[in-house]
């Protein structure tokens, strides 16, 4: 026995409130991120990942006051993102009590930004999130890199990109399949695979979870180091609990 | 009313573990001040130290030589009960192998390595670097600070650097991650962790409980 696999539940939230999520049209009010945060950790969660979807600078005073809120009463790692574009707003995030700070656009547009945070924050608390779309299927499959919500393409290719990140610091990839996310069909665990046996630092795999089985699949098949799913929990479909006997069942380690 | 320091070099997130000392002496009914702190005169006066870290060791030991930060460590493992956290605990160590090789405070015996790039389990799996998530903690031999808290929990560590020491009278809990590893030490007035109890939920509130009602010296 050793080092088990991590469930992480995400909370997509806008101004204040948990919402699922990004890519859906009608955006369902799931709660007040505080009482939505102790609940899983209660159920066992072995993260937190906090995400500001809006990201907007009005919003940020809210977002900083929660993640406060959050981390005084939740000791289980906590994951920020949103909006992460500087130095400051990583400081800022940190001394709100986040204990990694997940950077996703900025990092596209500003590689050595990556590079920067890691060095002065250390990798450990680095995560960069990276959205990749497949465009090409089969033995010759292949991801790009996306932005802004799934929509422009970069011509960055997404397995090289991982590597690049790590190289420039990252500590952890969250790896989002653009193509899953909101379907609730699963991960691309093609996908998965391939990220996760290319990069040294562990694999977040995210977009798609809909059934327990599915969590599962994201380690048996994908081979990643932790799952994250956000809708399955909100709406109470499953506890956190359950999650992870379904992963033990499947002869995953899992901390119960 | 009894007095807490958290020592502050300026590296990394200390709002986790003074919340999380907060948190349990508020459950457990103590009346506790938690000072997060470089002042060697709060330090000295405070009735229990915390020495947390996080980052690469070179910047950790610049900062805490240029604050004297290991005079304050040293004279107060010699009265008073300290728990030290991942770099923290790896600070305490004659020297690790991190940023090209750089000398640490030498207040407990033994060395800081590197994990390597091939780490492997027993059937051949390759192994993540940092080491990271919840891992089993073997306790290696009875403490206060083990005291409720089952054989084997899992606790929370990230680090791609680990302690080795020959001294196995030293050793209080082992993990398992591809090699055998120290995962806290426990020598007189010290204790010391690689894995974070402040973010390790229940197992982790119940040790820094312990560490609030200990007086040192196991």
């Amino acid at each position: 026995m050793g080092l088990a696999r991590r469930i992480i539940p995400c909370l997509d939230c806008d101004n204040g409130r948990v919402v699922k999520g990004v890519r859906f049209v009608d955006i369902r009010d799931a709660g007040d991120p505080v009482e939505v945060s102790k609940r899983y950790c209660d159920e066992g969660a072995d993260e937190v990942t906090f995400l500001d979807i809006a990201a907007s600078h009005e919003g940020r005073a809210t977002t900083v006051e929660t993640v406060r809120d959050i981390a005084a009463q939740v000791f289980i790692p906590l994951t920020v993102g949103g909006g992460i574009r500087t130095l400051d707003d990583i400081r800022m995030m940190l001394n709100a009590g986040a204990d990694k700070v997940a950077i996703n656009t900025a990092a596209v547009f500003d590689p050595p930004f990556v590079r920067a945070a890691s060095e002065r924050f250390g990798s450990q608390c680095i995560v960069v999130a990276v959205d990749a779309k497949r465009v090409a299927d089969g033995a010759e499959s292949k991801w790009e890199i996306f932005t802004h919500g799934g929509r422009k393409p970069t011509g960055i290719d997404a397995v090289e990109w991982c590597s690049r990140m790590v190289d420039y610091g990252a500590g952890e990839i969250l790896l989002t399949s653009m193509d899953r996310d909101g379907t609730k069909e699963g991960f691309d665990n093609q996908l998965n695979r391939v990220v996760s046996s290319t990069v040294r630092v562990p694999v977040i795999a995210s977009g798609g979870v809909g059934a327990l089985e599915h969590l599962a699949e994201g380690v048996l098949e994908g081979g990643v180091d932790a799952v994250l799913a956000a809708s399955i929990f909100h709406f109470r479909e499953f506890t956190i609990e359950q999650a992870k006997r379904h992963m033990a069942a499947r002869g995953i380690e899992v901390r119960l | 009313m009894s007095t807490l320091a958290v020592i502050d070099y300026g590296m990394g997130n200390l709002h986790s573990v003074a919340k999380a000392v907060e948190h349990v002496a508020r459950e457990l009914s103590l009346e506790l001040e938690v000072a997060v702190t470089a002042d060697a005169q709060i330090i000295a006066r405070a009735d229990r130290v915390i020495f947390p870290g996080v980052g690469a060791i070179r910047d950790c030991m610049a900062e805490i030589n240029r604050l004297n930060v290991g005079e304050m460590v040293a004279e107060a493992m010699q009265t008073r009960p300290v728990l030290a956290i991942c770099v923290g605990m790896q600070a305490l160590m004659e020297y690790s192998g991190e940023n090209g090789g750089v000398d640490c405070l030498g207040l407990v015996p033994g060395r800081v390595r590197y994990f390597g790039e091939e780490l492997r389990d027993a059937a051949g799996v390759w192994l993540k670097v940092p080491h990271m998530g919840w891992n089993e903690v073997r306790q290696f031999r009875e403490h206060p600070l083990w005291e409720g808290v089952p054989d084997g929990s899992r606790f929370y560590f990230v680090h791609s650097y680990y302690i080795q020491t020959e001294r196995d009278d030293l050793v209080a809990g082992t993990s398992r991650y591809g090699k055998e590893m120290v995962a806290a030490i426990a020598d007189r007035n010290i204790f010391a962790t690689q894995f974070h109890p402040e973010k390790s939920q229940k197992a982790g509130l119940r040790l820094l409980g312990n560490f609030l009602r200990w007086g040192g010296e196991a």
